[in-house]
């Protein structure tokens, strides 16, 4: 599905959640009188998602003849995470559904909501870094669905050549990149940012998190029991690199109103050159500007040190069963997930969600893996990755990407806006009941 | 409940019969009565209890004031504050004075008089949403359709929705625009049951166009001025969901009302908090609706 404009976005968006509230009001499926069985599969809006639920169900059914597979879509981000907790918690959830690993996972309370699938056959072949993720220590939750991913500067690679640029390894080195492209060449924007789709902005601060990491290694924990905080370097220096490149005027003129395909579009045709963003967004080149995709190049957010420069890795999202699904349609769930990781489903992943970063499970990529996958496999085979804060630590904050927004705007300075966020998160702490809250 | 208040009284004062027996026998009042109950009353009484919780959907934990002590520590809370009252005050006076203005040009003598009049009308009967997403298109800073016609003029146009500085007011302009029919159509209401005969004697005593409405318009359309005001104003208190479709309180938390605010904490899954928001803004709405209510509503009884 394209879609070129954001309003279109909106309409679907809205279609979507209507189509959504109406299966919650038909509730859970039931066998049919024949014989057959029939499940749902609950997937986000955000493209190709719905594509790769309608395929993996098709392929599902085509094997599986006494299976029928309903899909439904939800909107994505905090609407959606509300529409999930919601279903959930009402035993009205589909009896596949489609989510985040990590934190958000850990907000649903998997232990009283999910089916423990640990006694699953692909679980044998999940990734160290992935089984964390979907795991409490009473059970394993979930099957990835799609590859891990990276979040870092997406950049266009012919502008690089064109300029004689190298991929930068410090903060500085960056800079002086920028500084290059917004002086020699003509109406390029150094860095990409846009607004119009808020969470887009938190790449600065999120995707500094590896470098965080290099620097203190025991910070995630420290902060999950409120010892460290933003506003301290070094974890202020992803706020302070943002204010930077704001104030310098390297970002595109659109900015505040631009959306996440719209970004996509801008670094794919040289319009822009480093998008901040996470390396999945090649899929969304993929679809919208196919010829594109060889030109797109990653590298890490630089740290102020060389040393220190490490990708921050972004675990696949993965399929769940809830413990509100029994009886047949509990087996028929069960076979849907190890479908996804079987041979046909990672056939069906390659297509349609091509890999922008390592498997943790069954699949493996395919030789037409887009290039930047090579870039994102070099930190791993250089051991220079580490897992974003989100698996790391429960704590994160609903209001990260509004002031980041401000801080690119020039609303709050880098040290506002860490103070501020320090404070936003306390309320998820509580909420969750952390110690030393 | 108040937004029934202005009209429940006026047909009281209306209706002298109402202390009389009715015809009817009074279990008539249960099945509203139920509905009330069930729909209005109890998750109203069930809010205040909430607002003491820290809450999931299953489990509650009672921690007494924490939720009020926590909201009224959010950095978020006083800008949003601030903002609510400005838009509350700017969309209701906007409405007062250019829905008079409508009003009294719209019961002139003037062609095609029943057009305009619905012209005016219709943006009340098109989803708040829909008109947030259609003036978030129109109003792009970049390829909207109104900065596109400024730029031929040579005129470059300001980031509606975008600046920080603008945005709240773009959004007021809109809900006025949106919100405009109804204060016309109370005004016309109000300036129709002005009796001609005030009028035929002020022209005869010599009376302008301008003294007439200064004189006798603008003091007999004070019932309809006091309606505009108390339902705009509560409106525009509690507004949220043009504000929501429009820039969801942004860019940053420039634009945030109270009511944005809160919808934030419950979507991050705080139900307790956004409950205790929820009373907390019931009261503020409160605190500055009665007195001013009963101010209107004295000086409709002096008069």
């Amino acid at each position: 599905m394209s879609r070129a404009l954001p309003t279109s976005r909106k309409v679907l968006a809205t279609a979507a959640a209507l189509a959504v509230a109406g299966g919650a009001l038909t509730g859970c499926a039931a066998s049919g009188g024949d014989g057959t069985t029939e499940i749902t599969f609950l997937t986000s809006n955000d493209a190709p998602n719905p594509e790769t639920a309608e395929a993996l169900a098709a392929a599902f059914e085509e094997e599986h003849p006494d299976i029928t597979v309903t899909v439904e879509i939800r909107p994505g981000g905090t609407e959606g995470d509300n529409l999930v907790k919601t279903r959930l918690s009402t035993g009205e959830m589909a009896d596949v559904f489609y989510y985040n690993s990590g934190s958000l996972l850990q907000a649903l309370n998997p232990d009283s909501t999910l089916v423990d699938l640990n006694d699953q056959e692909w679980v044998g072949s999940l990734t160290e870094e992935f089984t964390p993720v979907v795991s409490t220590d009473n059970g394993l939750y979930g099957a990835p669905l799609g590859a891990s991913f990276a979040g870092g500067i997406v950049y266009n690679k012919p502008l690089y050549e064109e300029l004689g640029l190298t991929v930068p390894e410090t903060w500085d080195e960056f800079m002086a990149n920028n500084a290059t492209i917004a002086a020699e060449a003509d109406g390029v924007a150094p860095v990409i940012q846009t607004y119009g789709e808020t969470w887009t902005s938190q790449l600065f601060v999120l995707g500094d998190f590896a470098n965080v990491l290099a620097v203190d290694p025991e910070w995630a924990d420290q902060y999950t029991a409120h010892q460290r905080s933003y506003a301290e370097e070094p974890a202020l220096l992803g706020f302070q690199h943002q204010q930077e490149v704001a104030e310098a005027g390297y970002f595109n003129e659109d900015f505040p109103s631009a959306a996440f395909q719209d970004g996509a579009r801008m670094v794919a045709e040289g319009e822009g050159a480093h998008y901040p963003m996470l390396s999945s967004v090649i899929q969304t080149i993929l679809q919208n500007t196919p010829d594109a995709v060889d030109d797109i190049g990653f590298f890490a957010l630089p740290a102020e040190d060389a040393a220190n420069t490490r990708a921050t890795i972004w675990q696949p999202n993965a399929l769940y069963v809830p413990r509100s699904t029994e009886g047949a349609e509990l087996e028929a769930a069960k076979e849907l997930v190890a479908f996804a990781n079987s041979e046909a489903g990672c056939a069906i992943q390659n297509e349609l969600l091509p890999p922008a970063g390592p498997y943790a499970g069954t699949c493996e990529a395919l030789d037409t893996a887009p290039a930047l996958l090579g870039d994102i496999q070099a930190y791993f085979d250089a051991g220079d990755t580490a897992n974003a804060l989100e698996f790391s630590s429960p704590v994160k904050g609903p209001n990260l990407e509004k002031v980041t927004v401000e801080v690119g705007s020039g609303i709050k300075t880098a040290e506002e806006a860490a103070e501020f966020y320090d404070q936003d998160v306390e309320n998820q702490a509580r909420q969750l009941g952390l110690e030393g809250w | 409940m108040a937004e029934a208040r202005p009209a429940r009284r006026r047909r009281t004062a209306g209706s002298t019969s109402a202390t009389q027996r009715s015809v009817y026998p009074s279990w008539f009042y249960l099945p509203a009565g139920v509905l009330y109950l069930v729909f209005f009353a109890v998750p109203t009484f069930a809010s205040f209890w909430f607002s003491l919780t820290r809450w999931t959907l299953f489990d509650t934990e009672f921690i007494g004031l924490d939720n009020f002590i926590q909201f009224f520590a959010e950095p978020q809370l006083s800008q949003g504050f601030v903002n609510t009252l400005i838009y509350g005050f700017v969309t209701s006076a906007a409405k007062v004075v250019l829905g008079l203005a409508l009003a009294v040009l719209l019961t002139s003598q003037l062609v095609g008089r029943g057009y305009l009049r619905s012209v005016v009308f219709f943006p009340v009967l098109v989803s708040t949403i829909g008109v947030g997403i259609t003036f978030k298109a129109l109003l792009d800073p970049f390829d909207g359709v109104v900065n596109t016609m400024l730029a031929t003029l040579g005129i470059e146009g300001p980031g509606w929705f975008t600046d920080p500085n603008q945005a709240l007011l773009t959004i007021a302009a809109v809900d006025v625009w949106k919100g405009l029919g109804i204060a016309t159509l109370i005004y016309i209401a109000g300036i129709v049951a002005i009796p001609q005969e005030y009028y035929e004697a002020a022209r005869v005593d010599g009376a302008g166009r301008w003294q007439q409405f200064r004189s006798i318009t603008l003091p007999l359309v004070q019932p309809a001025t006091a309606t505009v005001i108390i339902l705009s104003l509560i409106g525009g208190l509690r507004s949220f969901d043009l504000i929501w479709a429009t820039t969801g309180g942004g860019p940053g938390f420039t634009s945030d009302v109270i009511g944005s605010v809160i919808y934030k904490q419950y979507q991050a899954g705080f139900y307790g908090l956004s409950t205790a928001g929820n009373v907390i803004l019931f009261l503020v709405v409160t605190a500055i609706m009665v007195p001013v209510s009963l101010l209107l509503n004295r000086k409709e009884v002096d008069r």
